[in-house]
């Protein structure tokens, strides 16, 4: 039981992570990205094929270990979001979102079936699981102090972000675009930083995702797993709140966890439409926060300038 | 001249937005600008500050050929405007709307926050401090912690002019200042106007549609009808000239 709050707490550990960080991207700047789970993927797959050893079943042998492929794993979904923000930056709202929607997929399709690169749909096995030899019993835990670790400092590390002048123009920018151009602030230069550092810090939990695991295939990245389930932990807490998300993201993977303990309750012929009722609880979560509380439980977070009391 | 506008045109599809406009706004003045609805005064604003691109003509803020510059790079060169619909960072703090227009930040930049602390601090504590002088002299400094949403009209308009002192521009346009503003507060929107045009030496250039407003508060006044400038003149002149009266006042009278 303990070590399945463990692993509870790992695996929300890591989604927080994305949560602040397509927080930071929709809360904080207003880029609507549908393509969150796109940079997970690339974040994953990156660390995986890194780290691999030398294989035939896919790219591999390049012998970067557990933590620095972790930097790859940030650099490259980063680096192809700032590619990809050349054309979709051109867009706002709902164009944005469904352009990054569009970018998903076929980053998605890409993984599934470049058999060469990924191993397409049989994944990557046997990726280095760091100290598991050592303490396979107590796994779990001692991981949970990694993913934990980072979720803190990522937390941290936002919230300090979102504070300085830099964020702050951030900020305006997202409230009122032209306004912050007849300001002087390059509106372009700082979306595209919004949407470069989402998506690297969105790749590192990816990183953090396949070591902790083991072994990555698509199937850890279906639309539902990577993107929504993240829109629906940002939206819980309250967008603009990176305490609010927190919250959020713990609880809905709770939900999510939870539910799979009903299912076994369920006869065996249900038990395949059980996890369709599973996302459908999904569906009710975000139908009951839009309909009761459109701000999330915490809502937008005012801040109040820090040097506001010395003279 | 401070700002000149040549021959500037801009048609939005079947609309001749602005037609030949040609005039100028001279350092030191608070020059208005008048028309009737839909004469083309917010399409001339946004013309001169880059937020729509000439079809032809040329715009000069101090002699420098600005038309193909972007909104924030004219900003730099000393030009401000307000806009017509009251809008401003709703979601911010009345201290940090005004905390975020400063040139010339530090902490603007990425790694700077990381690598600078005490730089930027220094430089916040040295910003907030002006911010609060901007506050005192708008008498709303009790609002600083206040989200810019929950303004009344008249304030949101002054905080539009805190901004501007903020910023330290030479020009600025206001796109009608005293609409939104209850009528007890537009004298005194005025005077601030007039305050700051003199204490500060910066000029305004200025759409209203109030006549009162207006005429005790700008001269020259620049007639724009159908997009393009009918006359230009004083207060006086302008009040007298038959043209005006028909395409303008008179219309105003009849409704
Ligand atoms: N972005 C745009 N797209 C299409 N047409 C526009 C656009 N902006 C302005 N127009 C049209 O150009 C003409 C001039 O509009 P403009 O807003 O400049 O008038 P105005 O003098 O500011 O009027 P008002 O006193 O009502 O503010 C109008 O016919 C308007 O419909
Ligand atoms: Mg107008």
């Amino acid at each position: 039981m303990l070590s399945y709050i463990a692993s509870y707490l790992v695996m929300a550990s890591i989604y927080g992570i994305i949560a602040l960080a397509l927080n930071f991207q929709w809360g904080f700047s207003g880029l609507m990205n549908f393509g969150i789970g796109a940079s997970y993927m690339l974040g994953a797959y990156s660390a995986a094929l890194l780290s691999s050893a030398p294989t035939a079943e896919h790219l591999g042998g390049f012998g970067v270990p557990f933590p620095l492929d972790l930097v790859g794993a940030a650099i490259i979904p980063g680096f192809i979001a700032f590619l990809i923000g050349f054309p979709a930056l051109k867009l706002k709202g709902g164009p944005f979102a469904i352009a990054t929607l569009a970018i998903h997929e076929i980053i998605y399709l890409i993984v599934h079936n470049e058999m060469w690169l990924t191993n397409g749909v049989w994944g990557i096995r046997d990726i280095s699981r760091p100290l598991y030899s050592q303490m396979p019993q107590q796994y779990d835990f001692f991981y949970l102090l990694i993913a934990g670790g980072m979720l803190i400092g990522f937390y941290f590390f936002f919230q300090k972000a979102v504070r300085s002048p830099w964020g702050r123009v951030i900020r305006g920018i997202k409230v009122d675009e032209d306004m912050a151009l007849m300001s002087g602030k390059y509106a372009w230069s700082y979306k595209m930083q919004s949407f470069v550092l989402g998506s690297a810090i969105a790749g590192i939990a990816g990183g953090l995702f396949v070591h902790y695991t083991g072994f990555v295939s698509p199937t850890n990245f279906t639309p539902l797993m990577a993107t929504f389930i993240v829109w629906l932990m940002v939206m819980v807490g309250g967008s603009g709140n990176n305490r609010g998300v927190l919250v959020g993201t713990f609880f809905v993977w709770g939900v999510w966890t939870g539910s799979e303990f009903l299912t076994d309750f369920f006869p065996g012929s249900m038990e395949t439409r059980a996890g369709f009722m599973r996302m459908f609880l999904m569906g009710i979560i975000l139908l009951i926060v839009i309909i009761t509380r459109p701000q999330g439980i915490f809502g937008k977070e005012k801040i109040i300038p820090k040097y506001l009391r010395s003279e | 001249m401070l700002l000149e506008i040549e021959k500037a045109n801009k048609r939005f599809g079947g609309i001749q937005a602005v037609r030949d406009c040609s005039f100028g706004v001279e350092k030191g003045s608070i020059t208005g600008l008048i028309g009737p609805n839909g004469a083309g005064k917010t399409t001339l604003f946004n013309l001169v500050t880059g937020f729509h691109p000439l079809d032809s003509g040329r715009v000069y803020f101090k002699g420098e050929d600005i038309t193909e510059l972007p909104p924030n790079e004219i900003f730099h060169k000393g030009l401000f405007r307000t806009f017509q619909i009251v809008r401003g960072y709703e979601d911010m703090t009345v201290l940090e709307s005004l905390l975020i227009m400063p040139t010339q930040q530090l902490g603007e930049n990425f790694w700077n926050i990381w690598t600078k602390g005490s730089k930027i601090e220094e430089q916040e504590k040295k910003f907030t401090k002006k911010a609060i002088e901007v506050l005192e002299f708008f008498e709303m400094a009790d609002r600083k912690e206040e989200l810019a949403r929950n303004l009344p009209g008249g304030e949101k308009k002054l905080l539009d002019l805190g901004r501007m002192m903020m910023a330290d521009p030479e020009l600025v346009l206001l796109d009608e200042p005293g609409a939104g503003v209850p009528p007890s507060l537009q004298q005194k929107v005025n005077n601030y106007i007039k305050r700051i045009s003199d204490d500060k030496n910066v000029t305004f250039f200025v759409v209203e549609h109030d006549m009162n407003v207006i005429m005790n508060l700008c001269d020259p006044i620049i007639v724009v009808v159908e997009g393009t400038n009918l006359t230009s003149g004083s207060p006086e002149e302008i009040k007298s000239n038959q043209e005006v009266i028909e395409a303008y006042l008179g219309e105003e009278e009849r409704v």
